[in-house]
């Protein structure tokens, strides 16, 4: 009895599953096609009239010069996650253990700052990044740092508070100094890739495609949302056990 | 330890701080600021009271539009969204086989961006109404909504689904036996023991629902881009469109994004209180 209705949900997930990923399926199909087949026929297999191969690919590459915008995005991408987990773990891992109001109150600034919708501050960040010097890859990073530090503070705060005091006190007590403790008790044991959403630039190039005047080339626009989806799955793929528990770990310890 | 510690406040906090204080906390206050002042490039501000306030609500009916058509778009998407995620967790802690399989497919598509979201709708959906009505999703504001709706539910059902499964897990398994030992049916238990105790994540989902479906701007900025006639626009792009597509209305801009500022404050504070009253202690 249980096996057959087990039997008859796995059936109607595997359904739901592929309803679920065909929309990726869709765009890799038409991006083998050429231009102007798509948008009327987007469901249709490619056929000997359609079928452009790698043209797609070729054109698109060349259009918004992707590989320079793969190398910011990389670039910027784990650069922020480095500097991010680095530098906010330190912070939260302080404010957690060392209880004043100054700590206190700049945990509250941290989650406060993780509702504030960007437009409020997009046109004045840009500003003050404008003035600073700040609007090269180091310094998206460092705004990046800065932008991230309440979501990522409050996780790891969330965290820490799960982990026994005495482990730390131990190893003060061996005579380790707060930087050693910190580096060799507290940050092994943190869920690192709880920050994995920071892959934006090749999307705003992706952008671009859109172009004006009503003549976006949809066969590029494919093959540039091919690309700029790979990098993500294969990332995802090879570490979904640490994404996974990183959603849960911020969801319910928070 | 605290007392050693506290002096190394320079090494684990300033880094951090500083960053936050210039890319989060400048850039708030002066905001704020700003939305009392009439400026091109912030330097140039000259002090208009509340004008910019009243302009953002009167000088055209765009930015209460757009508050109508984001609050109906939340509304459908918490409930949507959490409604398909629920079950669908219940489903995958049954212990069937290829559970973790189906667990990474279904949130795969969180980690792909806003913006290639929603040109992947785009031509999934105006293919499909090309094919049924000859139209697409710019011929009214009915499809952009409903558009929305899928992308959003697409993304998040996922990520819901994942911390549904979590707090499904954590329910101690005595509760349960104890439930089929005094004969509760299914339903029942999923009722009187289940749903009582994930409210925490219950809490949480809601509120991340919530709170992203009121700040959408990527996914709308794709997919609908406003058309019919800025009908389907939401209150980011919105913001968004008077700062980047009008000159001379910065300031109203600003206005805006602060009145946003307040909505996405209340309703997550309400919220929050709201559904933290219904938790029990475990």
């Amino acid at each position: 009895m249980k096996s057959k209705t087990n039997s008859i949900i796995f059936i109607v997930l595997v359904i739901l599953v592929i309803l679920f990923l065909s929309p990726i399926f869709i765009v890799l199909m038409n991006s083998f096609k050429g231009q102007f087949y798509i948008a009327d026929a987007p469901f249709v297999l490619p056929d000997a009239k359609t079928y452009v191969g790698i043209k797609n690919y070729i054109n698109g590459v060349a259009k918004i010069n992707f590989f320079h915008a793969f190398g910011y995005s990389l670039f910027i991408t784990v650069g922020s996650v480095l500097v991010i987990v680095f530098f906010t773990s330190m912070t939260a891992w302080y404010i957690t253990r060392v209880k004043t109001k100054i700590t206190s109150a700049l945990y509250y600034l941290f989650v406060f700052s993780m509702i504030v919708p960007f437009q409020m501050v997009m046109f004045t960040m840009s500003k003050v990044a404008n003035v600073l010097r700040l609007d090269n890859p180091v310094g998206i990073i460092f705004i990046y740092l800065g932008f991230g530090a309440g979501l990522s503070v409050f996780m790891f705060s969330g965290f820490i508070k799960s982990i026994p005091k005495e482990i730390e006190e131990a190893s003060v007590i061996d005579g380790c100094s707060p930087i050693q403790t910190f580096f060799s008790v507290v940050f092994p044991i943190l869920p690192y890739l709880l920050i994995g959403n920071k892959y934006r630039t090749i999307p705003i190039a992706v952008q671009f495609l859109q172009g004006g005047y009503g003549s976006r080339d949809m066969g590029a626009l494919m093959a540039m949302l091919v690309l700029s989806i790979v990098p993500i799955i294969v990332f995802y793929l090879t570490c979904q056990r640490q994404i996974i528990e990183g959603v849960v770990a911020g969801a319910v310890k928070g | 330890m605290s007392k050693t510690l506290k002096k190394y406040f320079p090494i684990f906090v300033l880094p951090t701080l500083l960053a936050f204080t210039i890319s989060f906390l400048i850039p708030f206050i002066m905001g704020i600021g700003l939305s009392f002042t009439e400026f091109r490039t912030v330097i140039d501000a000259r002090w208009v009271g509340l004008s910019n306030y009243v302009r953002a609500f009167t000088a055209d009916t765009k930015f209460i539009e757009a508050l109508w058509f984001t609050a109906r778009f939340a509304v459908v998407s918490v409930v949507l969204i959490n409604l398909l995620a629920f079950p669908l967790a219940l489903l995958l802690t049954r212990g069937i086989r290829g559970t973790n399989l189906f667990r990474t497919a279904f949130f795969m598509p969180n980690l792909i961006g806003g913006i290639v979201l929603g040109y992947i709708w785009q031509l999934i959906i105006n293919g499909i109404l090309i094919a049924l009505f000859g139209v697409d999703i710019t011929f009214s504001a009915k499809y952009g909504f409903w558009g929305l709706v899928v992308v959003l539910n697409w993304q998040m059902i996922g990520y819901m689904m994942i911390i549904y499964i979590a707090g499904i897990q954590n329910i101690p398994k005595e509760l349960n036996e104890a439930a089929a030992i005094d004969g509760a049916s299914r339903s029942q238990t999923i009722f009187k023991i289940t749903i009582p105790m994930m409210m925490p994540s219950i809490t949480i989902c809601t509120f991340l629902t919530l709170t992203n479906s009121f700040k959408l701007f990527d996914q709308n900025l794709a997919l609908t881009n406003g058309a019919p006639g800025d009908k389907t626009q939401m209150l980011a792009l919105d913001i968004y469109k008077t700062f980047y597509g009008r000159v001379g209305w910065e300031g109203v801009g600003q206005a805006k994004a602060v009145v946003f500022f307040l909505l996405v404050a209340i309703i997550a504070f309400v919220q929050l209180r709201l559904t933290r009253t219904k938790e029990v202690e475990s």
